[in-house]
């Protein structure tokens, strides 16, 4: 009996080798990519089919809705999970999987395939590829350039009643705001106006407080006024730099921003949120990503000359812009990395990344937004160059999360909240992270 | 019919095995009838438990699995204790607790007072009051963003309706004052049911004779109400408190919904808190020590609690 089932056992065994040896032999892989569940996306989708045609190998996606993608997909990696062969991660993610091993390092691979990181723009391979910063080790490849712009209604800045009333009350005419008091004016300006028989407000800004939302909206007003994450001199030196006077200016104009200018019920607003405000009329300015002009444009009631777009306006401190966007990795915890591999040997091509800009996503790869008729194919593209050029990022280091968490707190508890003073907040934020950098062993 | 069951598998039983389970005292074969459940229990229940006061000694945190683990002592349970937004959590889901326990217990029992009592459409109505409890928390949530929305919100409209001020001039989550009322208001919306079926079940559990009796020795309703009503339903009100109270206390789901714990971190409740120490930030270790003190606040509350409850039950 035992030798029967022994004999049993060896047979399976061996028709299941050479099926296992069978589909090895066609090397077709069922390939899993995880991002957001947003517009670009679904663009993607659409886009690799061609890769599926060309390789052979079946493309499955995972997409979670943007206030829950941290949760999931860190849980995933940190999980060791093996449901993502390919992740589109933010870009704060790369120092803590980097030096976590959760993504494959890239160099060897694009060496061996020609990649080279100086064909695409250089914040992009800053933000989305190195680790450490600064150093050539890269860990993604640039796979969606994002930054935070503005959108406004065209439309109605352009009418003369309006633009008249404008002039008369600010003694300048209205137009694309240079400075973000210029903005403010503008915005306080719409603020309970009536326009074609409907209440419109000033402009829909980041305020939510679950994720990452308010974070990413202050730091625009931040970086123009002079906040620095660090002594530039001295890493993780925070006092002085982060609660510096300046930082406490941008952060009181955000505040002001908010209670001047926004729709009521915004406490709790991003992507979306600010989508559905200016799309439904309700807003004459949106601060948001980039990544959602294609779909204003797309849209009856915005797009076709409607709506305009300009980058983040200057503060006293400069002009910067938070930067969005995503790279590509390969998860060291899947067992097909080497069709994976093939998937960003394909996006790196040229040919893709014009395709993938035509489709709605933004390409970072140089050679696509370096030509000739880039800037002129879409109303927003140069806005998008103007953005790129400007962009700054928040930490990336491995304990981001941990340090965003108390930034998302200290800021909504003052702007939306109204609780304290804009030097309480940033002082308690530089408490916070020291203590963040204590624990890290960095300070 | 059974017999013959029993005496089959009795003969089915190779005589080796039936020997020896013969030579086990009653004793030897209880603990094989418990054993397994006992083994699950320590598995998935003691052993957490142990292994997470072990972690709230340390630095441990689960995403950096190559960092080495240190001893640190108290110092999670110092920082924690030390912390004013702890406390700020803490008075949080002190007001979220005592405010949804008070409005549910005293609309539950009104309610069931009211049900109780024989008239048309009885069942229809108590049908209709229970459903909010069975709908999903986060559907809840959801639902009453939109009511609570300052510009389309029929919450707003019916306030203004009422007191003649802008709907759009207030917003119930979005504003530190209101915030914590708007959570309060949801959960005793969505509970009150619940609290009410209880308060049912204990008015219906007491015999008409008792009130035949007090009717007889002319007891006015009022009198028959506080000591006869009263001091019966008691118990069942104080189980309904205490399971509200375990509930609450653990609060998660509806307010990240309504909320996400802001404006600022007026509506954080502890376990928000700890969600994102343990899951966000990724501090285990602190995040340990946090569940144990939580732990232990409720073990004791609910100790103290339940020793009343068995007082009043046994009077």
């Amino acid at each position: 009996m035992k030798s029967k089932l022994l004999r049993s056992a060896a047979a399976i065994a061996v028709m299941t080798s050479v099926g296992v040896g069978f589909s090895n032999a066609a090397q077709a892989e069922d390939l899993t990519l995880c991002w957001a569940a947003w517009d670009p996306a679904n663009a993607l989708v659409e886009l690799s089919k061609d890769f599926e045609a060309q390789s052979g190998h079946t493309m499955n996606f995972e997409f979670v809705p943007w206030p829950n993608f941290a949760d999931r997909m860190l849980n995933e990696l940190n999980s060791g999970g093996k449901l993502c062969d390919l992740m589109i991660g933010d870009s704060q993610w790369i120092g803590g999987s980097a030096e976590n091993g959760h993504y494959v390092k890239l160099n060897d691979f694009f060496d061996k395939e020609g990649i080279t990181m100086d064909d695409f723009i250089p914040a992009t391979v800053t933000g989305y590829s190195e680790w450490p910063k600064g150093t050539p080790n890269y860990w993604a490849l640039p796979a969606f350039g994002d930054v935070v712009g503005w959108t406004y209604r065209k439309d109605w800045f352009e009418r003369p009643e309006i633009q008249a009333e404008f002039k008369a009350e600010y003694g300048r005419n209205l137009g694309v705001p240079e400075t973000l008091e210029e903005l403010k004016d503008i915005a306080t300006f719409f603020q309970g106006r009536e326009i074609d028989g409907k209440k419109v407000y000033g402009a829909a800004i980041y305020t939510e407080r679950g994720s990452e939302g308010i974070t990413m909206g202050v730091t625009n007003a931040l970086y123009n006024y002079g906040f620095k994450y660090e002594n530039p001199d001295k890493p993780y030196d925070l006092e002085g730099f982060v609660n510096s006077e300046a930082a406490i200016k941008g952060l009181e104009f955000y505040k002001e921003l908010y209670d001047c200018c926004t729709p009521p019920g915004s406490s709790d607003a991003y992507m979306s949120a600010n989508i559905d405000a200016y799309k439904s009329g309700q807003v004459a300015m949106q601060m948001n990503f980039a990544f959602i002009w294609p779909g204003v444009e797309a849209d009856p009631n915005t797009g076709g000359g409607k709506s305009g777009y300009f980058a983040n306006p200057a503060g006293p401190g400069g002009q910067f812009a938070q930067l969005g966007g995503q790279g590509i990795s390969v998860v060291a915890y899947s067992e097909k990395q080497d069709a994976a591999l093939e998937y960003i040997k394909w996006f790196a091509q040229p040919k893709v990344q014009q395709d993938w800009w035509k489709a709605g996503g933004y390409s970072a790869l140089s050679a696509v937004v370096e030509d000739p008729g880039f800037a002129s194919s879409q109303p927003y593209a140069q806005t998008f160059l103007d953005s790129m050029a400007i962009v700054q990022d928040f930490w990336a280091e491995p304990s981001y999360a941990s340090l965003l968490l108390p930034m998302q707190s200290r800021v909504h508890n003052y702007v939306v909240a109204g609780q304290g003073t804009a030097k309480e907040a940033l002082d308690g934020l530089v408490k916070d992270w020291d203590e963040v950098f204590e624990d890290e062993g960095k300070k | 019919m059974s017999r013959k069951v029993i005496d089959h598998a009795a003969q089915a039983t190779p005589p080796a095995v039936a020997h020896r389970i013969r030579g086990l005292s009653d004793r030897a074969i209880a603990w094989i009838f418990v054993a397994p459940t006992i083994v699950l229990l320590l598995a998935i229940n003691v052993f957490p438990l142990i292994w997470t006061v072990w972690l709230s000694f340390t630095n441990y945190r689960v995403n950096r699995p190559n960092k080495e683990v240190e001893f640190i002592g108290l110092r999670n349970y110092e920082r924690i204790l030390t912390d004013s937004d702890t406390w700020l959590t803490m008075q949080a889901t002190a007001h979220f607790l005592v405010w949804t326990i008070v409005l549910q217990v005293l609309i539950g029992f009104s309610l069931a007072y009211s049900i109780n009592k024989k008239f048309k459409g009885n069942d229809l109505w108590t049908t209709i009051i229970v459903l909010p409890m069975m709908l999903s928390p986060a559907v809840v949530g959801n639902f009453w963003t939109f009511l609570y929305q300052p510009q389309i919100g029929l919450f707003n409209y019916v306030i203004a309706f009422i007191t003649g001020v802008d709907p759009s001039s207030f917003s119930m989550i979005g504003e530190v004052s209101l915030a914590p009322w708007a959570i309060v208001i949801v959960d005793t919306w969505m509970w009150t049911p619940f609290v009410m079926l209880i308060c049912l079940a204990g008015l219906r559990s007491i015999p008409d004779s008792i009130y035949e009796a007090a009717e007889c020795d002319r007891a006015s309703k009022w009198r028959q109400f506080w000591t006869i009503t009263i001091p019966m339903v008691l118990p069942f009100l104080m189980l309904a408190v205490l399971f509200r109270g375990i509930e609450n206390f653990k609060m998660f789901d509806l307010v990240v919904q309504l909320t996400g714990g802001g404006p600022g971190s007026v509506t954080e409740l502890t376990s928000i808190n700890l969600k994102r120490e343990a899951f966000e930030k990724w501090r285990t270790g602190f995040a340990s020590a946090y569940a144990v003190i939580l732990f232990v606040t409720v073990f004791g509350l609910a100790s103290i609690y339940v020793k009343a409850l068995n007082r009043v039950k046994a009077r």
